[in-house]
């Protein structure tokens, strides 16, 4: 294993990772802040260092649809983007993942217009949690890494597409240690892509795409679900081997310092490295602080989570992005839905937080634990929601 | 070019048991478009007519491997497709030449995949687009496209009592395609069965992307019976209203030119979609879309010299 460190940004890193993984084609479309992925990756294929055919494509709508003919065709295909990016290729995502496509896709999230703002939140991949797509998000520049080059793994296992999503700017353009595996790890952890039909087997002629109607379509939908299912532990299992190979723990989420914990908070992406700041001062002071990081988002590890869960008694959900449903953000949502069955129900609160880019800094998170122990000793939930930090 | 006989003796690529109209014209092209071809096809397909009836799962006409994504995106899926396979064959995972070719309705063609075809033909991609062109959105319900002649009556611009139909001529299409300055685009029409075989056989063996866009009756939206589309399709040629022709590396060429210019008003009376234009109000009309054929037929002589 090597031992190297250097400094590099998440985009540097995706593009890297994309390098090691070599596939067959890459179609993707500038988009701030993932440009820099493409560009990175073009310069590969310009260089000869990849085998990749690059389709510098005309949309991210053409990215997804020509992602998903290469691998119909039997390629290993990927593609990259952000926000409205990723918005505009929503219709193929569906397609993707219904085909059951192992397509894997850096996704850098961005907030989504209008007012068009080009900095981080996670409404662009939030707009996407019910497309079928895997969904891992990352902390830092090294998850970042290893959780692509996981994602490869994970999508051919499961036949379901991923999408691998980094913090726009926090993450997409700050440089960050990065602790890289060398071409042949990266390979030999990979492997062959073996795809069992493909449309280049001409010996083998078939149809892909048919219309599907009300005597087939709901089995095949069923069957996309139990793939989303059992997708679970797959993930786990190469999180697990990519542990025992390479030395990082990787599992469905991050539990730090939950198990004791009277009060927790639950956030997804970069935040979770500055609520760990928070945590360790609130331990110091003797306070039974956590934080669970989720890191799979889809397919979500309810029961996982519950168990996590459930001797904390105030539960704090951080939510980058907005349902706009008149209720609350969309982990506030599934974290309580899980919540529901368990015998001592723990009080759960949700934060709206860091939309368009918004810092949000030590002071806020622990703000937000002052809440929690407050609730914790009363009992009493003053506001179910809150839009963190914002003027009103 | 192959002959009748031989045609007749090749393995069928595209067969029956699809639920296509009786008379429609898209079915024609493509067992016609796939019985041209040399080499082993893949083929795609946009959402459309051709798609819903040759692939009920779990039944399918296509003999080739066959791919339909969604509407708009034919020529984006053979980009990806094509780019599989020169990847594939650099690395020297798969030997065999193959051949790609999508096709799309004037829907999925003119007007919704227009973004789609202009970016993989600007990028070279290696393929041919069958356009099989029926004029209006049919698979949805007879709606007009921008490929909808004018005067035509459809649902989304019916002939009415102060608007008679369609009041936009259609786009020229094909010019569009020249302009990308691909190496081959033609028009084709069904009816002309050695015409299409021919330039469907030039197009596969041309080294980058064309285009054909092939004239395709359809009996329904058309309102006519079912056994005239080969007529109605041979009557636009001869009428100059589809004229035939093709560009190799922009130089156009006529590929039939009718012995005796039809009025396009022979091939107008055959259908129940130009009706109201043979009321006395609309004779201007009428005229008007007959000096825009002759004006037409007239560049596009200009262009063949």
């Amino acid at each position: 294993m090597s031992k190297k460190r250097i400094a590099k940004t998440a985009n540097e890193v995706f593009a890297e990772a994309m390098r090691q993984i070599n596939p067959d084609v890459v179609a993707a479309y500038p988009i701030t802040p993932a440009t820099e992925i493409v560009q990175i990756f073009s310069q590969f294929v310009a260089d000869g260092k990849v085998d990749t055919e690059f389709v510098p494509v005309e949309s991210e709508h053409s990215a997804m649809s020509a992602t998903v003919g290469a691998c119909v065709a039997g390629a290993r295909a990927m593609t990259a983007t952000s926000s409205q990016g990723l918005a505009l290729m929503w219709e193929i995502l569906n397609i993707a993942s219904g085909l059951r496509l192992p397509i894997v896709m850096p996704m850098v999230n961005r907030s989504l217009s209008s007012p068009i703002n080009i900095h981080c939140d996670h409404s662009d991949s939030m707009g996407a949690r019910d497309t079928g797509w895997i969904q891992i998000f990352s902390e830092s520049v090294q998850e970042t890494y290893d959780n692509l080059i996981q994602a490869v793994r994970i999508a051919e296992e499961s036949l379901l597409p991923v999408m691998v999503t980094t913090d726009g700017f926090i993450l997409s353009h700050c440089l960050e240690m990065l602790e890289p595996l060398s071409d042949e790890e990266v390979k030999n952890f990979i492997g062959e892509y073996k795809p069992k039909n493909y449309l280049l087997d001409i010996e083998h002629p078939f149809t892909v795409g048919a219309l599907d109607l009300q005597d087939y379509y709901f089995e095949h939908k069923r069957q996309e679900a139990e793939a989303m299912i059992k997708s679970k532990a797959i993930i786990s299992k190469v999180g697990e081997e990519f542990t025992r190979k390479f030395g990082r723990n990787y599992q469905l989420f991050e539990d730090y310092k939950v198990a004791d914990s009277e009060i927790a908070i639950v956030a997804m992406g970069s935040t979770a490295g500055t609520i760990k700041v928070v945590v360790d001062q609130l331990r110091e002071e003797k306070i039974k602080a956590g934080l669970l990081k989720l890191r799979v988002f889809r397919p979500f590890p309810a029961e996982e989570l519950k168990e996590a869960l459930k001797n904390v008694k105030a539960i704090a959900i951080l939510d980058r992005s907005d349902s706009f449903n008149a209720v609350s953000g969309p982990l506030f949502s599934e974290v309580r839905n899980i919540l529901y069955d368990t015998g001592e129900r723990p009080k759960i609160i949700n934060y709206i937080y860091g939309l368009g880019g918004r810092d949000i800094g030590l002071k806020e998170i622990k703000a937000i634990y002052e809440d929690l122990d407050e609730i914790k000793k009363t009992g009493k939930i003053k506001n179910l929601v809150t839009y963190l930090g914002v003027r009103e | 070019m192959a002959n009748l006989r031989e045609l007749s003796e090749k393995k069928e690529l595209f067969v029956g048991g699809h639920r296509l109209c009786p008379g429609c014209g898209a079915g024609i092209v493509a067992r016609q478009v796939l019985l041209a071809a040399k080499e082993p096809v893949v083929a795609v397909a946009s959402t459309g007519c051709l798609e819903v009836a040759s692939t009920i799962f779990p039944y399918s006409s296509w003999q080739v491997p066959w791919f339909h994504n969604a509407f708009e995106n034919a020529a984006s899926t053979i980009s990806g497709i094509e780019a599989a396979y020169r990847s594939l064959k650099k690395q020297g995972r798969i030997k065999k030449d193959i051949r790609f070719i999508a096709f799309g309705g004037d829907g999925g063609t003119y007007d919704i995949g227009l973004q789609a075809l202009s970016g993989a033909v600007e990028r070279g991609h290696r393929f041919l687009y069958i356009c099989y062109n029926n004029q209006a959105y049919m698979n949805t319900g007879i709606q007009r496209s921008s490929a909808t002649p004018k005067g035509a009556s459809t649902t989304t611009a019916p002939a009415g009592t102060v608007i008679p139909g369609k009041v936009r001529f259609k786009k020229e299409l094909t010019a569009i395609m020249v302009a990308h300055q691909i190496p081959y685009a033609a028009t084709a029409t069904v009816g002309k069965w050695n015409d299409l075989i021919g330039k469907v056989e030039k197009a596969l063996d041309t080294d980058g992307p064309s285009f054909i866009d092939v004239f395709s009756p359809c009996r329904l939206g058309w309102r006519y019976p079912p056994e005239q589309t080969l007529e109605v399709g041979r009557l636009a040629a001869d009428t100059c209203f589809w004229p035939l022709y093709e560009a190799i590396n922009g130089k156009y060429s006529l590929t039939y030119r009718p012995k005796e210019k039809k009025p396009v008003a022979e091939w107008l009376k055959l259908q129940g979609r130009f009706k109201h234009l043979f009321k006395p109000e609309n004779k201007s009309l009428l005229e008007n879309i007959q000096n825009h054929v002759d004006e037409r037929w007239e560049k596009l002589l200009n262009l063949c010299v």
